[in-house]
């Protein structure tokens, strides 16, 4: 048992510990929070990582830079595609070569559902959270349509494993583009839906309104990117500031806020889907005709050098630090992980509110803990 | 400021400091000693203002470690990645960058964890993934698991 019995339990007159996780519902996944109260209010918060430490760094330095890609969909896995993406992306860099104008355009188009996907299960699991079952249903109706389309493209729901160095492994599928347009014009009429029935709704607002407060000014110091960031007003999309893939080429909005509470990390990530529609919107009618792969050798080796590709996930921005010696597998390889440095800052921010708040501060900071513990 | 013109203003603040441009990024390696310094003073000058330290990682050299920061200024939106040497394998520390940017708390426990680098001044160092009862260090090169099996 981990930090359980050597660490202390000492408490002043009044207060008390109490142990959340590590296989508590609201920590969505293996998380251990230890949390110190005086009577409801939340004194200070230790987390407790580890329990599922798959150590995917030491297992990619052996690992070819084709195989590495592959567990590091067991990393964030609501967002799969994109951590292979960033792989792939790095390994690219490394090659100098760029994946194919039509391998671009099916990247971005897939990262977009893939968000979609990610933000509608938080969407989900945030109304369940606090104690609305109905949004369950609503989104996972309009998320299993999506994983449908990643099904017949990809040949998988949620570990896609689809982004090779170079471009894509297949073609896609015949049905891709007027499935995608289905599923994108079923979302649009449903978005009304999920604002009436948690948006607007008094006791959600009551909930999450003036809760959990992060500054602009934590949010950088702590590394914090991602929605949770956005909503404190910290411009940080990676889609802005360095783009990659498609990027470039579409118009999208970076929706940023200033309220910095629990309720406006809820906003930001709503907004956020209606861009994704619109960015796909853009690109599912212009995927250009050509090859779905560029050329590269059987066995990939990278010249000596390291190479650090950043992307945006779902959470936050997702860096990878490939430093290689010239052989054919990474001689060092970090993942510069957003849920890591997401939930380093929940301590501070859920200081001073009650323990029912704790749940509502975590559901809208969307954490995924593989990312976290890798 | 454009590469150049950073270089020199780098240059002008630690004349010892070697730079290195084969990669992306532009990469500077100080001495560890010196680092903490350093990088207080690239944090608060407004000329560079790196305020956000997206990525901090070690990496094992066999006989010494390199300590790699990648900084970003959210102002002038240019990258630095600033490198230290850590000749003693034996028993390798450095200072603690925390009281700079809070996020290295929880990187540098990780760091700890996994290379078994002592920071010195650390509010709080302990292993974040492992068990506090682990032998040795997963990721240093020498490493070797006990229920490893080699076929």
């Amino acid at each position: 048992m981990r930090g359980l019995i050597e660490e202390d339990y000492t408490t002043k007159e009044g207060e008390f510990v109490i142990n959340i996780g590590p296989q508590h519902p609201s920590t969505h996944g293996v998380l251990h929070l230890k949390v110190w109260l005086n009577g409801e209010t939340i004194i200070k918060i230790q987390p407790h990582l580890g329990y599922i430490h798959r150590s995917i760094e030491k297992m990619s330095e052996r690992l070819s830079y084709r195989n590495f890609i592959f567990a590091t969909s067991r990393m964030d896995y609501l967002a799969a595609h994109i951590n292979n993406e960033a792989c792939a992306l790095a390994v690219e860099k490394g090659l100098q070569i760029e994946a194919t104008p039509r391998a671009k355009v099916v990247r971005t188009i897939l990262s977009e559902l893939t968000r979609l996907s990610s933000h509608q299960l938080w969407w989900a699991s945030t109304g369940l959270d606090l104690g609305a079952v109905t949004p369950f249903f609503y989104a996972f109706r309009e998320r299993e349509a999506i994983l449908d389309i990643m099904d017949e493209t990809c040949g998988a729901r949620l570990t896609q494993n689809y982004m090779v160095p170079g471009g894509l492994m297949n073609d896609i599928h015949p049905n891709f583009q007027k499935r995608t347009k289905e599923v994108l014009k079923q979302i649009k009429e449903k978005f009304k839906e999920y604002d009436d029935i948690l948006t607007g709704n008094v006791i959600f607002i009551n909930r999450t309104k003036g809760v959990g407060y992060l500054s602009k000014e934590d949010a950088l110091s702590y590394g914090v990117t991602g929605p949770t960031a956005r909503a404190s007003g910290l411009s940080c999309d990676i889609r802005k500031w360095a783009p990659y893939s498609a990027y470039p080429s579409v118009d999208f909005e970076e929706i940023l806020d200033t309220e910095g509470d629990s309720y406006s990390r809820y906003l930001i990530r709503m907004k956020e889907m209606k861009q994704s529609v619109s960015i796909i919107e853009q690109l599912i009618d212009n995927i250009p005709e050509g090859d779905f792969q560029e050329k590269t050798k059987n066995v990939i080796k990278l010249p000596k050098g390291e190479f650090y590709q950043r992307v945006e996930t779902p959470r936050g921005e997702l860096g990878v630090y490939i430093v290689s010696e010239g052989m054919s597998s990474p001689y060092r390889i970090k993942y510069r992980s957003p849920n890591f440095s997401n939930l380093s800052v929940l301590p501070t921010i859920a200081k001073g509110y009650k323990i029912g708040d704790l749940v509502a501060i975590m559901a809208t900071i969307d954490l995924v803990i593989p990312d976290i513990d890798r | 400021m454009n590469n150049e013109e950073f270089k020199i203003y780098l240059h002008s603040l630690l004349p010892e400091a070697v730079f290195v441009e084969t990669g992306e990024f532009l990469e500077i390696q100080i001495a560890s000693d010196k680092l903490f310094p350093f990088l207080e003073n690239i944090k608060i000058s407004e000329n560079t203002s790196f305020d956000y330290l997206f990525c901090l990682t070690c990496i094992d050299r066999i006989d010494k470690f390199e300590m790699v920061y990648h900084l970003l200024s959210k102002t002038h939106k240019h990258i630095l990645v600033v490198k230290s040497i850590i000749s003693d394998y034996q028993n390798p520390e450095t200072e603690t960058v925390c009281n700079l940017w809070k996020t290295a708390e929880f990187h540098e426990r990780e760091v700890f964890d996994l290379f078994g680098i002592k920071f010195k001044n650390h509010p709080d160092l302990r292993r974040i993934f492992l068990d506090d009862n682990w032998n040795g260090y997963p990721l240093r090169k020498n490493y070797i698991d006990p229920n490893m099996i080699e076929l």
